[in-house]
């Protein structure tokens, strides 16, 4: 199964990496990769995560994504890896 | 490994420049649904429309959040109804009934749109043919979800010039058919020459009788990642331009192609083409007279809009061709009035002519669609732009199409809300010379002597 990429971006503030962490452990979730950057007081990070040992439906993982980023304040995104794959590398 | 500057430039082509798959269409065969009996007739239709699409459109919303990419449409295309029915309908009321089975298949497999009442008489027509296209205005009037489309030429049959008199009046009698929806039948019924057999694309697609029993076939679009990337080579000559929208179109068809074998997997169903097309929708940002605009017009109607949408038409197959491994359908940009609100702008400031429009569909994908026209243009004027457009798409082995709209109780200078995708139009000037004797004349016009490369 090919990989996910989880990106967060948003006003930094404490506990981010932590809180995201915290909810892929919590299910499963194994992260393979994480590059972040700070820009302006903008926080932007992406993670490489393998989601294969997860019990948890994928559509419902995107969907618990989102409601933590809400209530972080930041916006989580998680998607296929194959999307920028396909774009970016022939 | 894929790093944190591509993914955010796709992320941003997604959510601020209006990145989408425009449609996930399924293709399905109704060949082994024909009877001599109406009644057994629609219920074949609808169990196998709704039968192959019961997971149609769970599937696209699935696939929309595994990826984050936004999937707009889920639709379907039938064989041309005039072949299914010829055995059943009699009569134009018949051909009616058939097509309320396929809005409610439509409705109950929740598709926006279901393309295919359709019949190819691209040189002559058969009863049954005739009886389909005079049941257009009911049948349109009487659906919701129903789009109807007629093939009247192609470059290699010429042009049936009967059944282009005919399509004058029938769309004159679905504008009064549906003049207290503002003529909106007519925004779903679309006059084509050469028509393609895969196009995904509203209001035209039907599925081809050379197509496999059901295939998905996926639009792409992304007027507004083209714009942009053309803001980051303002001033540049035409080599880099023409670079700059090739790779916007590779990178956005592959999204298509993607989504296309992912829809086509999960839903066991084989893929069929991507259509590489850019597709405007009314919001701002989404728009194909921007980009021509942001090449250096002051307004799309200006001398130079032909070359520069020729440009972009070729440039987006040129991209598109390598991202994919099946292309078909349409493939080029699209320029509805109704739909493109730079469109709507440049027709409202004066710089846009239904005439010029007809020189720009010589170089893009389509013809002239989404074009409002006075409510009292006589039905052999609307002939006569019909006949225009086939004889460019006839010349020139292209598509082309008509979608006008003569909107009852509208003139020019009055603006028309359709709503929706398909937007809002001014009513455009149509010249007012007739060409009743043209068009009366009947027969056909033959076909072109650069067809006959046997």
């Amino acid at each position: 199964m090919s990989k996910t990429i989880i990106t967060v971006v948003g006003k930094d503030t404490v506990g981010i990496i932590a809180r995201v962490c915290t909810y892929l452990a919590g299910n499963q979730v194994n992260v393979e990769d994480i590059s972040q950057t700070i820009v302006q007081g903008y926080f932007n990070m992406m993670m490489i995560v393998d989601t294969s040992g997860s019990a948890k439906p994928y559509v419902e993982m995107v969907t618990e994504l989102e409601s933590l980023g809400d209530a972080i304040g930041v916006k989580i995104r998680c998607q296929r890896e194959d999307i920028f794959t396909k774009m970016h590398r022939i | 490994m894929i790093n944190i500057l591509e993914v955010n430039e796709t992320n941003k082509m997604i959510e601020q420049e209006k990145l989408d798959v425009r449609t996930i269409t399924l293709g399905i065969s109704l060949l082994d649904c024909c009877d001599a009996d109406l009644d057994a007739l629609t219920r074949n239709i609808y169990e196998k429309i709704t039968g192959l699409a019961k997971n149609l459109v769970s599937t696209g919303r699935e696939i929309e959040r595994e990826y984050g990419i936004p999937i707009v449409n889920t639709r379907i295309s039938v064989t041309p109804i005039a072949l299914v029915g010829g055995q059943a309908c009699r009569t134009p009321e018949d051909f009616a009934e058939v097509a309320k089975t396929l809005d409610k298949a439509a409705r109950d497999a929740g598709v926006n749109f279901l393309g295919g009442y359709s019949a190819i008489v691209s040189k002559g027509m058969t009863p049954t043919d005739e009886a389909l296209i005079r049941s257009i205005p009911a049948a349109l009037s009487a659906t919701e979800r129903v789009c109807s489309s007629v093939n009247i030429g192609s470059t290699k049959t010429g042009i049936n010039m009967d059944a282009v008199k005919l399509m004058g009046e029938i769309v004159r009698e679905t504008a009064e058919a549906t003049k207290e929806n503002n003529s909106l039948g007519c925004a779903k019924l679309v006059v084509l020459c050469n028509a393609p057999d895969d196009n995904p694309f509203m209001a035209g697609a039907f599925h081809g009788v050379s197509e496999a029993d059901a295939v998905i076939n996926v639009g792409v679009s992304g007027p507004g990642v083209v714009k942009h990337a053309l803001e980051s080579v303002r001033g540049e000559n035409f080599e880099v331009l023409c670079e700059a929208v090739k790779k916007t179109a590779f990178k956005v068809t592959r999204a298509g192609q993607l989504v296309a074998q992912e829809a086509s997997e999960r839903l066991g169903i084989p893929f069929g083409i991507v259509d590489l097309s850019l597709a405007p929708t009314p919001s701002v940002g989404d728009s194909v007279a921007a980009i021509l605009e942001e090449m250096g017009l002051e307004s799309v109607g200006a001398p130079g809009t032909t070359a520069a949408l020729a440009l972009l038409n070729d440039q987006v197959k040129k991209g598109g061709v390598m991202a994919s491994s099946f292309v078909g359908g349409l493939s080029g940009a699209f320029i509805p009035v109704s739909e493109d609100q730079g469109m709507i702008d440049a027709v409202n400031r004066g710089a846009l002519t239904l005439e010029k429009l007809e020189a720009m569909t010589c170089v893009c994908s389509v013809g002239l669609d989404m074009i409002a026209i006075p409510g009292d243009t006589p039905a052999s004027t609307i002939s006569g732009i019909i006949a225009d457009e086939a004889a460019i798409g006839m010349i020139n082995q292209k598509t082309t199409a008509v979608r006008l709209i003569p909107v009852i109780g509208k003139d020019v200078g009055d603006t028309v809300e359709f709503g929706g995708l398909l937007g809002r139009a001014p009513v455009q000037q149509v010249n007012r010379f007739g060409c009743a004797d043209f068009i009366n004349r009947g027969g056909r016009i033959p076909a072109p002597i650069h067809s006959f490369k046997n």
